[in-house]
């Protein structure tokens, strides 16, 4: 036999297979305790992915979209009236170096009905546009059905419409007629929704040479378009005014539409953090969880810790084995909840047409954070089994 | 308190006793402080077998926690295989224990979670001997106690008596100097504590130093040295040589 005085150390395995044995005798009672760390795991893997899904939905929208893309409209005088761009905007602002590719819409006098029989006060809150040929492609946008304006159209009584003019005016396909400017107008093409300029979802855009000839339209653009260099974006943004209006720039409303995007996007990263914080004291309630399963269980298992420091058992050896119980079953929570959590997202996200997205760092910090709310919530209960005098244990097992 | 005894066998005469207890009392904190054990003197010679009897309340398990190292005197000494444990650390004393000392209980806190083998295996897992190793001694020491046929039953699928035989198996796998059994029988019928007071005697005749602690005053008689315990203090300490060697 060895030196009776000499300390001895338990295995790595052998310690794994002393902290199973709570878990593996009291299974319900661990799998609940572990439950209720998986559910706030799970919530916090379900917040993130579901955010960083739509992040990532977001800048393939980007990616696709461009965010190279200024717009140069109206701005509001001093009574808060629109005060139209000058005539020349258009061409002045092509003229601007790093500017790459230029449209415009024109304001019309016309209003668009279904029909004719419809009061002429209801124009369901849409507008009918002069738009350049070029407009979708300066823009990426796309026709969801029916054909884009080309150059024999734009002198016709055709029209594109928005997506939600489409929907409003009852319009489900391409070749339907529609009352515009106080004639009948084919529909041509409806235009698929577009992140970068919503304001044609409400509009039936018409060719230019048609609008000036029956909508009362001029050569003036109400909203004008830049594609310019990808990083020259701030740099057009800040002569765009002054070019278009030299005489008030203050006078014009220039804007990044995804900019937009973005600060709508980090709009839903700020709920984010507040569903976080909730997820945190669901952890929290878990921890607490596993504190009270593991006070019970060094309660009830007295006979078991006096046994073992009667077998040779140090006081350090019986903490860790507590410890280690319930760092398992946080474990095992942890992974739970990365697996709930992830179909979470991924059935979100499948909903919703977005990437699946989990964030790499949540996969590591899931289990990680819950091992470590676990053994914090071990500590007490796993002092309590070493602090117990062999003798009182044995007795009052 | 005990001289060697002419006729006991040569080779344990010239080891040092395996428990000496010079003056040892034990008291618990309160006011006044309950004073259970007052002045014990006890040596327990290497080889030897025998009862610790009392009645309930008597000092006997406190006395027990002392022998097998659980717990420290108040005052006094107490030698282990001629080392004073009161100046040793707790790790110490736990390794003490894990390498010299085996415990029966009668309440026999098996881990209900573990197999037979596993539970005896229990008894060598704070010595530092690997697994694999801790599963051989574990079946041998099972086949010693005659439960070679239970070695993955379940405690809850064992009678009393084989219960008591596994912790008995368990206390014995690690090869202590000293066995220490609180009421090994207690929680037996008379045919199932027959059977494992026959075990404790065939341990003590392959040189394991047996100290039983039992409020049986019969069993006890049945020992060849009984010391009775009284009030804390030791009441009487009896030798029947004769009975070595046939014990029930």
């Amino acid at each position: 036999m060895s030196s009776p005085r000499r300390r001895t150390r338990l295995r790595p395995t052998d310690l794994l297979r002393l902290g199973m044995i709570g878990p593996r005798t009291r299974k319900t009672r661990s799998a609940l305790s572990a439950f209720g760390i998986c559910l706030g795991i799970a919530a916090v893997i379900a917040v993130t992915g579901i955010s960083a899904s739509n992040q990532a939905h977001l800048l393939a929208r980007l990616d696709q979209l461009g965010s190279n893309l200024i717009t140069v409209s109206p701005g509001k005088d001093a009574q808060q009236q629109l005060v139209p761009l000058p005539s020349t905007a258009e061409k002045m602002l092509a003229r601007v170096a790093p500017v790459q590719q230029v449209t415009a819409t024109g304001a019309t006098k016309a209003e668009i009905y279904r029909n004719d029989l419809v009061p002429k006060q209801q124009t369901g809150g849409l507008s009918v546009l002069a738009a350049r040929l070029n407009l979708l492609d300066v823009l990426h946008a796309t026709v969801r059905s029916g054909r884009w304006l080309d150059k024999a159209a734009e002198n016709l009584p055709v029209t594109v419409l928005g997506d939600q003019a489409a929907q409003r005016l009852g319009v489900t396909a391409p070749g339907e007629r529609v009352w515009l400017g106080g004639q009948p107008y084919v529909v041509r093409g409806i235009l698929a929704p577009n992140d970068l300029a919503p304001e044609l979802g409400t509009a039936a855009l018409v060719g230019w040479p048609q609008a000036r000839a029956q909508l009362g339209a001029d050569d003036s653009a109400a909203t004008v378009y830049l594609r310019t260099h990808p990083e020259r974006v701030p740099d057009v943004q800040a002569v765009a005014g002054a070019t278009a209006n030299p005489v008030s720039p203050s006078m014009v409303a220039v804007s990044r539409p995804s900019d937009l995007l973005v600060a709508r996007g980090e709009a839903k990263g700020a709920l984010t953090g507040l569903v976080l914080s909730l997820a945190a004291v669901a952890l929290l309630v878990g921890g607490v969880g596993i504190a009270n399963t593991m006070v019970v269980g060094v309660m009830e298992r007295r006979g078991e810790i006096g046994l073992r420091r009667a077998l040779g058992a140090r006081g350090g050896q019986i903490a860790v084995q507590f410890l280690l119980e319930a760092v398992l079953m946080g474990f095992i929570g942890g992974i739970g909840g990365l697996v709930l959590g992830s179909l979470a997202v991924y059935g979100y996200a499948l909903v919703q047409g977005w990437p699946v997205s989990v964030p790499f760092y949540t996969i590591v910090a899931g289990p990680s954070v819950s091992v470590l709310v676990a053994a914090v919530a071990g500590i007490y209960p796993a002092l309590r089994a070493a602090g117990a005098s062999p003798t009182d244990a044995l007795r009052s097992a | 308190m005990t001289a060697p005894q002419a006729g006991e066998p040569p080779s344990t005469r010239e080891l040092p006793p395996v428990l000496e207890l010079t003056g040892v009392t034990k008291e618990y904190p309160g006011s006044p402080p309950l004073r259970i054990l007052h002045g014990i003197d006890l040596t327990v010679d290497a080889g030897e077998l025998l009862a610790v009897v009392g009645p309930s309340g008597s000092g006997k398990s406190t006395l027990l926690a002392l022998l097998g190292s659980l717990d420290r005197p108040t005052s006094g000494r107490l030698r282990f295989e001629g080392r004073d444990l009161s100046h040793l650390a707790d790790t110490e004393l736990a390794a003490v224990r894990a390498h010299r000392i085996g415990f029966v209980f009668q309440q026999f806190f098996l881990l209900s979670g573990l197999s037979t083998v596993e539970n005896v295996a229990t008894g060598l897992l704070y010595s530092g001997v690997p697994a694999a190793r801790r599963r051989e001694a574990a079946v041998e020491a099972l086949r010693e106690v005659g439960l070679g046929h239970r070695l993955r039953h379940r405690p809850d699928q064992l009678s009393g008596g084989e219960k008591q035989r596994v912790a008995i198996a368990r206390a014995l796998v690690g090869r202590p100097a000293l066995l220490l059994a609180d009421e090994p029988t207690g929680a037996l019928d008379s045919n199932s504590g027959a059977a494992v007071v026959d075990l404790l005697r065939a341990l003590n005749d392959s040189g394991t130093t047996v100290v039983v602690i039992t409020h049986d005053r019969d069993l006890a008689a049945s020992f060849p040295r009984r010391v009775g315990i009284h009030d804390g203090r030791v009441d009487f300490d009896e030798r029947r040589p004769h009975l070595a060697g046939d014990v029930r």
